[in-house]
């Protein structure tokens, strides 16, 4: 039977959807919400905002995540900005033109109802971060400061430095803690969320490992949150925090959440190219840089050796401002990362093995003077310089394209549940709001308002809606879980075969990036669907993981993740075969326009991909739900 | 290059540690120092050994899970710099490099180079936040805020949370880390209900864990991967003074 795709999407007029569905959903007595638990997966700006306001509402909470603290969580790393619709800058900014911006970046296969909402709600992000003490950047005057990003002719991105994802996490887990200190929250850090409990179809638990003691326990709970990031690791290198993983919606795609549009990923333009075989991680350079940096690369092959200094200015190609005059060098994303590849495939690549291209701020600095520049950069700059040993302000940067994001993750109706009734995701986890692109400065804003906003609403007509018995520890499906990950981990530990886990990774992202990475073939993905499986059985015979499994085992932990990638890698491809068209960061070769770009085919790609777990051994199935668009006309992007 | 490490190995909180020696061979100097752990785990493990454990994650210098003593010093040699961010260049070849975890009575090691610093989350928890629910907040731009002080706030907002100020302060002080938190709040309007309060709760919870008193050594800021200044150190004590000399009036006033 296939599955059912309800988007639960309300009725009546776009810019009304939200507040009408909010008067519709049934509501939980106050009285009444201390008896329920939710379990929220993820201590991330999603999963911290989500936590945080449930315990506010009177919810009791548990919150897990995988480090040390919960202010270490991913989003911490975020560097550029968040969007929000406020038109401080009398520009022209608009709810309808931030919805507007984020479907057409999102090359059309995002929801038109879920991208409405999101920029409706940006306004009151912004709002309660400040409430909350975050520092964002001011004007002399003493008001909220604005910078560009990609993807936008308006200045809407609000950034507390090079450090605005630290900033409003650190803005989350402090009311996070505040709600810990209150009883609301138990929060468990160095805790992996290795299963999902179903019982009676509804998802009532998770199978928790705590890492230091390796102690493996069930949580039970009237409804469970996934909050728990992006899959970008799947590549081996990215720009993602070691420790990012699919584990968390891996697991409970296994257990009937559908994954949609998995092959949706985004390579950022803007990155340090790799230094060498030792890389066990990409930095990336954020794209608030391109609102002061020129992008080129020499016109012609034979000066690519030379210092860049020395080269003229006619001898430069500024291949984004040509080729995108009225973006330039904030045009999208993938758009942006594509170009960089095809002038390095050229031979006009600049660097160690050709793969960079200059971003040069000689022209900003000379304008500007180096201390604004510094002001705006300063912590980037010196990032750059401690990894490159060369200085910006003297030479241009060399970036490089590198994966960065995964638009794709499990499916959610407009309440943010999976086809897993009470299974919640939210955040990067999810798929929900940035199609088939994501513009810059966007995550943010979504990851909070999932958590802060849509959640707190979504997760009381769930738990109004629907009686939930209380699930006694001992019943089958909760021992069965339990044994699952028990049987799991003591495999992984006997295996003792001779290869390193890193090994394993390293080479499946090889896998990844040559087949799956910024330009996508049939033959190539085809190739990858023989070669991973294959992979992940040399994994399973000769994976070796040292050590126990009963304390700190950080080998073993990361041996779990790979095994997950192994497996998702595989899914990513088959999605990425069969959808016959581009769109966004899905570029395939066979499918672009005369001069290069994406070429969607709408009418038969037109939806979201949903796989259903197929069984071990099985293939995966597709389910499908149309995209329709009635408030935007579909048409080719255009940044010219 | 070659090098010669002594890294200290603990199988768990209880076990007895000592350092062990390994040698590190081929090592780029554009390496960073956590590559150059990996590539010597990899060793480790090919030759069937236990992996030395050591927390790390953005490798960008931002999320303040890593941090060892290198060679006596909190984070390594370079200044401003988290230990994911030093690259080998900073070293000769032939150099002997010491790495041991964060010593400090407030931080137990869990495992060779991990230690619990649980006690910062309890610090936060005494009331390092603005008690604003969600929802509650009105418009961003209402409250004007001087440039100098959303500035200097930003400065001490920039705080990781890596202890390395604690494990440089020969008294193991979290006096660094509690003044961020407290100067970053108490600078902007919105801090200023909870302020004096604010202060005396957090300095109160971090007397009760283990950590040590301040007597103004500077170390912490000379460890700071942040650079965060010890002037705010000053400033809390400031707003502490004021607290307690305002204590009994919120006592009156009853606790949340
Ligand atoms: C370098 C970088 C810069 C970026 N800059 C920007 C920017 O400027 N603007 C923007 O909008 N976006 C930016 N992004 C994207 C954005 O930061 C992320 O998409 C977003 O922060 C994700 O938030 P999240 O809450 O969904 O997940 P995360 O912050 O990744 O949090 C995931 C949480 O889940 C936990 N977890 C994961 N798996 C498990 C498990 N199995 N068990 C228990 N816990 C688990 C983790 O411990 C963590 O607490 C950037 C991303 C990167 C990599
Ligand atoms: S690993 Fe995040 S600060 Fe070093």
């Amino acid at each position: 039977m296939p599955l059912s795709l309800d988007s639960r999407m309300p009725a009546g007029p776009l810019a009304d959807k939200w507040d009408k569905h909010r008067f519709d959903m049934k509501l939980v007595n106050p009285a009444n919400k201390r008896k329920y638990t939710v379990l929220v997966v993820g201590s991330g700006l999603a999963g911290a905002s989500a936590a945080a306001s449930f315990s506010e509402m009177g919810y009791n909470v548990r919150c897990y995540c995988y480090q040390d603290s919960p202010r270490r969580a991913h989003s911490i790393a975020a560097q550029g900005g968040i969007n929000a619709a406020k038109n401080y800058q009398n520009d022209g900014d608009s709810i309808q033109r931030l919805f507007y911006d984020t479907i057409n970046g999102g090359d059309f296969r995002a929801r038109e109802a879920n991208v409405y909402r999101l920029a409706q709600i940006s306004v009151r992000i912004i709002d309660q971060c400040v409430a909350q003490g975050v520092p964002f950047a001011r004007e002399y005057g003493g008001l909220l400061a604005n910078r560009s990003f990609g993807g936008a002719q308006v200045s809407r991105t609000f950034y507390a430095r090079g450090q605005t994802g630290q900033q409003l996490l650190l803005g989350a887990y402090q009311a996070l803690e505040k709600e810990i200190a209150k009883g609301g929250v138990t929060m468990y850090p160095r805790a992996e969320m290795l299963d999902l409990i179903v019982v009676n179809g509804r998802a009532r638990g998770i199978v928790v490992r705590d890492e230091t003691t390796g102690t493996i326990e069930p949580h039970l709970a009237d409804a469970v949150v996934l909050a728990t990031g992006g899959y970008g690791n799947v590549f081996y290198l990215s720009t993602n925090a070691k420790g990012c993983n699919t584990t968390a919606i891996w697991r409970s795609y296994k257990r009937g959440a559908a994954f949609a549009n998995p092959c949706y990923t985004q390579i950022h333009p803007t990155c340090i190219p790799v230094a060498g075989e030792h890389q066990s991680k990409l930095t990336l350079m954020s794209e608030s840089l391109r609102n002061d940096g020129r992008v080129w690369v020499p016109k012609r092959t034979d000066d690519i050796a030379k210092a860049p200094g020395s080269i003229a200015e006619s001898d430069r190609d500024y291949f984004l401002e040509r080729k995108y005059p009225s973006f330039g060098n904030l045009s999208p994303r993938d758009i942006a990362s594509r170009a960089a590849k095809e002038v390095c495939d050229e031979g006009r690549g600049v660097g160690p093995g050709g793969r960079g291209v200059y971003l040069d701020f000689a022209d900003a600095i000379n304008r500007l003077g180096e201390n604004k520049i510094r002001e705006r950069y300063g912590n980037l700059f010196e990032m750059y310089e401690r990894i490159t040993d060369e200085n910006p302000y003297r030479v241009p940067m060399r970036i490089y394209p590198a994966v960065h994001y995964t638009m794709g993750g499990l499916w959610v109706d407009y309440n943010l549940m999976s086809t897993i009734p009470g299974l919640h995701v939210a955040g990067e986890a999810n798929f929900s709001d940035h199609g088939a692109n994501r513009l810059g400065a966007s995550a943010l804003m979504q990851g909070l308002a999932d958590g802060y906003f849509v959640l707190p609403n979504t997760i009381g007509d769930y738990l109004a809606s629907n009686k939930l018995d209380p699930v006694p520890v001992d019943a089958p499906e909760v021992r069965a879980a339990v044994a699952d990950v028990q049987a799991r981990t003591n495999r992984l530990l006997s295996i003792k075969g001779k290869r390193t886990v890193a090994s394993f990774h390293r080479e499946l992202g090889k896998i990844m990036w040559e087949y799956c990475g910024m330009a996508r073939d049939a033959a190539g993905l085809s190739k990858a669907i023989e070669l991973i499986p294959r992979l992940r059985e040399e994994f399973w015979a000769g994976v070796n993981v040292p050590g126990s499994g009963s304390d700190l085992n950080q080998t073993l932990e990361y041996a779990g993740r790979v095994a997950d990638f192994l497996e998702l890698g595989e899914l990513m491809c088959r999605d990425a075969l069969h959808r016959n068209e581009s769109a966004g960061g899905h570029f395939r070769t066979e499918y672009q326009t005369p001069d290069g770009e994406a070429l969607r085919n709408d009418d038969e790609f037109a939806y979201v991909a949903a796989w259903e777990y197929g069984g071990e051994g099985a293939a995966p199935i597709l389910n499908r739900e149309p995209l329709v668009f009635e408030n935007i006309k579909l048409s080719q992007r255009s940044y010219k | 290059m070659n090098m010669k490490l002594r890294v200290w190995r603990q199988s768990s909180p209880d076990a007895k540690g000592a350092l062990k020696e390994y040698a590190a061979t081929d090592v780029s100097p554009d390496m960073s120092f956590l590559e150059m752990l990996d590539e010597l785990n990899e060793r480790l493990m090919e030759q069937g050994e236990v992996a030395i454990a050591f927390d790390h994650d953005c490798r960008e210098g931002i999320c303040g899970s890593c941090g060892v003593m290198i060679n006596g010093v909190a984070h390594g040699p370079m200044k401003g710099t988290a230990t994911c961010q030093l690259h080998m260049r900073s070293f000769k070849d032939g150099d002997t490099i010491v790495i041991e975890p964060w010593r400090a009575a407030a931080f137990p090691v869990v495992k060779d180079l991990v230690v619990n610093r649980g006690a910062f989350d309890r610090i936060i928890q005494a009331g390092g936040y603005v008690s604003v629910a969600t929802g509650a907040a009105k418009d961003a731009n209402s409250i004007p805020v001087p440039k100098e002080d959303s500035d200097a706030a930003m400065d001490a907002a920039a705080c990781i949370g890596c202890g390395a100020c604690v494990a440089a302060c020969p008294n193991g002080s979290a006096s660094l880390f509690t003044a961020a938190k407290v100067s970053h709040l108490g600078l902007l309007p919105q801090g200023q209900p909870e302020r004096y309060r604010r202060a005396l709760k957090m300095v109160a919870q971090m007397d009760l864990e283990s950590f040590g008193g301040c007597t103004l050594f500077g170390e912490c800021m000379e460890a700071c991967p942040k650079e965060i200044s010890i002037d705010f150190i000053s400033r809390m004590n400031r707003d502490f003074l004021v607290g307690a000399a305002t204590a009994p009036m919120e006592r009156g006033g009853g606790e949340d």
